[in-house]
């Protein structure tokens, strides 16, 4: 048996994913590499924290509850929440040996978090412009940077990560060679909206209330 | 998963396996519905302007179920063959809160 010999929908494994060494290796890897992340952003979070609001000169300098807005931290959880639910839809398909559905909601992915992405920029363009709230303003705004871009740097390697996969794999189909590339993606990108869930959180929810 | 079936007919095996797929996907939607709907409590009740003390403990205690609903269905940690990865997160978490605690009692006693 080669891992890229083709199937047909009802040949197809029931755990496609780890239906090979290779994606049982993965599968494992992969899980403890995100027990790691969530300690990465425990102490970012931890950080943050601690020091939130401590800036230079608390009458005049820009605390929390004057930066965050709520319409544009609602819009960019909406978007990453709801390319949550598409990635899920395409691991679906491909359970199912639907490539090209598979395809299609994994575009749907990408869009939504390329929506996210370009919010992201605009909202660090605004806080450092309209603000004059750069990443060396105060430990505030430095921890605050370090925490909210860790987590856009997870989104961009997320996007090109699926992008990759998509393009690669254009022409070649699903296997087992490439199901458990697909769904270890996947699991990155409910991590990404996992991580999300606390920064609206702790970081714009409870910023704005003081 | 033949074994499990008690059939080698691979149609019925196909047919359960494919309406099983579906009823799972059926649960996630319906837990992408609920992780909606605890956002919009969660940015109402700050919106609503209420007292801080009660606000804070409501939102943390909406995204813990909202992240244990994307771990669970999601990410199939409740499936089976998923012992290692709740492992390796738990474990992770633990550490990570541990971290939590120890920050936040350096900097703010």
């Amino acid at each position: 048996m080669h891992v890229e010999q083709p199937y047909t929908p009802k040949t197809w494994p029931e755990s496609p994913e780890r239906a090979t060494l290779e994606g049982k290796n993965k599968f494992l890897g992969f899980w403890l590499f995100l027990g790691g992340e969530t300690v990465l952003f425990a102490s970012l979070f931890a950080t943050y924290l601690a020091l939130k609001d401590k800036v230079p000169n608390p009458a005049t300098d820009v605390l929390a509850k004057d930066l965050f807005e709520l319409p544009l931290a609602f819009l960019m959880t909406m978007l990453l929440l709801t390319s949550s639910i598409t990635s899920v839809y395409a691991i679906y398909h491909m359970k199912n040996y639907h490539f090209k559905k598979m395809q299609a909601w994994l575009l749907i992915t990408v869009l939504l978090g390329l929506g996210f992405l370009g919010l992201e920029i605009y909202e660090f363009y605004h806080y450092t412009h309209e603000y004059g709230f750069g990443f060396t303003t105060s430990a505030f705004s430095s921890a605050f940077y370090t925490l909210v871009g860790f987590h856009g740097a997870h989104v961009v390697f997320g996007l090109g990560w699926i992008i990759a996969l998509m393009v690669r794999n254009a022409k070649r189909g699903l296997s087992l060679y490439n199901a458990p590339k697909f769904y270890v993606a996947s699991i990155y990108w409910h991590f990404i909206d996992v991580v999300w869930v606390f920064i609206f959180t702790v970081v714009y929810l409870m910023g704005m209330v003081g | 998963m033949a074994n499990n079936l008690n059939s080698n007919n691979p149609n019925v095996e196909y047919e359960y396996r494919r309406r099983r797929n579906a009823e799972e996907m059926r649960h996630q939607v319906i837990s992408f519905a609920i992780s909606i709907f605890l956002t919009l409590v969660a940015f109402g009740a700050v919106y609503a302007g209420f007292d801080k003390w009660f606000v804070v403990p409501v939102i943390l205690l909406l995204a813990v179920v909202q992240v244990i609903f994307q771990l669970y269905y999601f990410m199939h940690m409740g499936n089976k063959g998923h012992e290692a990865p709740q492992l390796f997160l738990y474990g992770g978490a633990i550490i990570g809160f541990s971290i939590l605690l120890g920050f936040l009692t350096i900097v703010w006693w």
